[in-house]
């Protein structure tokens, strides 16, 4: 009998007990719907975790303080605890030494309260230059940023983050020219910065930003650097501006040994790859989780087969009696199963797009990739063909006179 | 058409064993139709399930249209059996879920005969044996008599060289039992070979030949006189 002829009995036999069908298939479809979700949902938080790093700043190395032999391996440039190894002369050293860079912004952080009239918050004070716009990739809203006259007359001027303009100017959107006062020095308010909605590790919208100059005299009194921003301009001579820098640092450091490097040159790239691996690993827990239940799925397709052999004996003895082969028993029931798993298959796929669509309705980035797909429609015809194997054997090697005689 | 000899049928039984056939010889002419009668527990149906290649025996020589078919395996002994032989059951032995039109199909579908030429003889079939009208009936619509035709029709489509009959009256009432009987009939009128199984003396004389069959032996061969 030919196969056409074997997919018309067997969809017949699905059709001829839906109920019973139906339950066979519910494994399948939660199975193949999880997979296809999960992957979805780990994907899209691995989306959301480059974004949102990208958003620092592309094309960025940041320098820090403490050699990466020392055991202080920080992102970013977060401040203190590496030694206070790093100079403004240092990146001075890098400006002029360092080909193919389109920013250098060195900077001093520190958690300060900063007191508006009666209104107060913590916020990281940041002294910094110039560059930090278009290194840190951070735009300017409203007013202007701070400029190299600043800087070199100590003026006591800040640009605010979004959070810290809420915070204690909460009726005032634009403060322009109001004063702040960070611990005892009064600071006179010329710019906003634009939102950059971070909430990831560091909250780049609760940060007062004035020049480098003021914040090493006046606020700190230390003329060391928290970090180095560094933009390369092109993409590609990441790697040369890293190993150039490292040279230079080295050289400005008087350092001949590599193991004794007093600070660290950390790649944007890297921290990118780093975190996407960590998502990755994620996808792969979720995705995998969803594929055990993919499997117990297919044992409940073959739990059902099995019972199905044994109730349907007897037609398997008159079908043998009236010339079916082991091969077409076999072929009947291992279509009946894949024929199963694809419904099923289907019907998940179908559920986990319409999940994916309720879960963006809640801002949740769950988009459905095709090769997720295809991989779990794959697996889920596999696991009817594999799980359907044992069931179908059986029925085909009933002896149709015992077959015929069963009740 | 049907040569056995020194056919016999043991079944294992614990340590011992069950000889059900001790030895039948039989020859069956083309175009007879013969009935086997004996009391159950006589071996008919073990001889009949032999001769329907449903069972093979433990000893002995089985002569089908002139070609040993009791050493064929499995998958041989189904191809002959669909080819060559047409069954028709006490129970019916319908699939379920399935018009009469496609059970009478069926068995052409599996011997790989094209879906148009199968239907074609599938009615004409059903038409023989008085079932025209209720082709797309299911089992569950029709009654005891015209399950049993639709089974004859379905052994009829594939044009075998015999039909094997087990107590096909066995389930019916004696009206609808007759109307089998003359369907049988016609079919030998016609030239089919025709082996029936039955304990019924007056079923068995619809038949040219009864065999009587007791404790694995045939103890008596007779022809019935109104032939």
């Amino acid at each position: 009998m030919n196969i056409i002829e074997n997919i018309r009995n067997a969809l017949g036999a699905i059709g001829s007990n839906k109920m019973r069908s139906m339950l066979t298939m519910l494994g399948i479809i939660i199975g193949v719907a999880s997979v296809v979700l999960m992957v979805a949902i780990g994907q899209g938080a691995q989306r959301g975790v480059t974004q949102r790093i990208q958003s620092l700043g592309t094309n960025l190395l940041t320098i820090s303080p403490g050699g990466s032999n020392q055991g202080n391996v920080r992102f970013g440039g977060g401040g203190g605890g590496g030694g206070a190894t790093l100079k403004s002369t240092d990146a001075t050293a890098i400006e002029q030494q360092v080909t193919g860079l389109s920013g250098v912004e060195p900077e001093m952080r520190s958690n300060e309260q900063i007191i508006a009239g009666s209104q107060n918050t913590n916020a990281s004070v940041i002294g910094t230059v110039p560059d930090y716009v278009t290194v840190r990739n951070s735009p300017l809203q409203i007013g202007r940023f701070i400029n190299q006259q600043d800087i070199a007359s100590m003026d006591r001027v800040a640009v605010l983050g979004s959070q810290v303009v809420t915070t204690l100017f909460p009726s005032d959107p634009a403060p322009i020219g109001q004063s702040i006062r960070i611990g005892s020095n009064l600071f006179t308010v010329i710019g906003v910065m634009q939102s950059k909605g971070g909430t990831g590790f560091q909250n780049q919208d609760n940060v007062v930003l004035i020049p480098l100059s003021t914040m090493q005299q006046h606020v700190t009194g230390q003329s060391t650097l928290s970090s180095i921003s560094v933009s390369v301009a092109n993409a590609a001579d990441m790697s040369t501006a890293q190993a150039t820098i490292t040279a230079v640092l080295m050289n400005a450091h008087r350092i001949t040994d590599v193991t004794k490097e007093d600070f660290t040159v950390l790649n944007q790239a890297d921290a990118v790859q780093t975190l996407d691996q960590v998502t990755g690993i994620f996808t792969l827990l979720l995705g995998g989780i969803a594929a055990i239940s993919l499997f117990v799925g297919g044992i409940g397709v073959m739990n059902i087969m099995l019972v199905s052999v044994t109730e349907r004996t007897r037609e398997i003895g008159i079908r043998k009696a009236i010339g079916a082969k082991k091969r077409d028993i076999l072929l009947q029931f291992l279509v009946e199963s894949t024929a199963l798993s694809i419904l099923g298959g289907a019907i998940g796929i179908l559920i986990s797009f319409i999940g994916s669509f309720i879960l963006g309705r809640y801002s949740i980035d769950a988009t459905i990739s095709i090769p997720s797909v295809i991989l779990a429609f794959l697996f889920s015809v596999g696991v009817g063909i594999f799980f359907g194997m044992l069931p179908a054997w059986k029925a085909a090697k009933l002896r149709p006179i015992e077959a015929l005689r069963y009740e | 058409m049907i040569h056995l000899r020194d056919i016999t049928k043991a079944y294992p039984l614990g340590t011992n064993k069950l000889v059900v056939l001790k030895g039948v010889s039989l020859h069956i002419q083309p175009g007879e139709f013969v009935s086997i009668m004996g009391p159950s527990g006589s071996g008919k149906s073990t001889l009949m399930n032999i001769i329907g290649l449903l069972d093979t025996p433990t000893s002995g020589s089985y002569l089908l249209e002139s070609k040993e078919v009791a050493t064929l395996d499995e998958n041989e002994q189904a191809e002959v059996r669909s080819r060559r032989i047409g069954f028709v059951f006490q129970a019916f032995n319908l699939l379920p879920r399935m018009d009469a039109l496609r059970q009478v199909m069926q068995p052409m579908l599996y011997q790989g005969v094209h879906r148009l030429e199968a239907e074609q003889r599938a009615r004409e079939a059903l038409h023989t044996v008085g079932l025209g009208e209720r082709m797309s009936h299911n089992p569950n619509e029709l009654s005891g008599g015209q399950q049993q035709r639709v089974a004859i029709a379905r052994a009829l489509a594939m044009n075998p060289a015999i039909i094997l009959a087990d107590e096909p009256t066995g389930a019916l009432d004696s009206k609808t039992g007759e109307e089998v009987m003359n369907i049988f009939n016609e079919l030998n009128r016609d030239g089919k070979t025709i082996v029936m199984v039955t304990h019924e003396p007056s079923v068995a004389e619809h038949a040219q030949r009864t065999i009587h069959i007791q404790d694995g032996l045939i103890f008596r061969n007779e022809t019935n006189e109104h032939h």
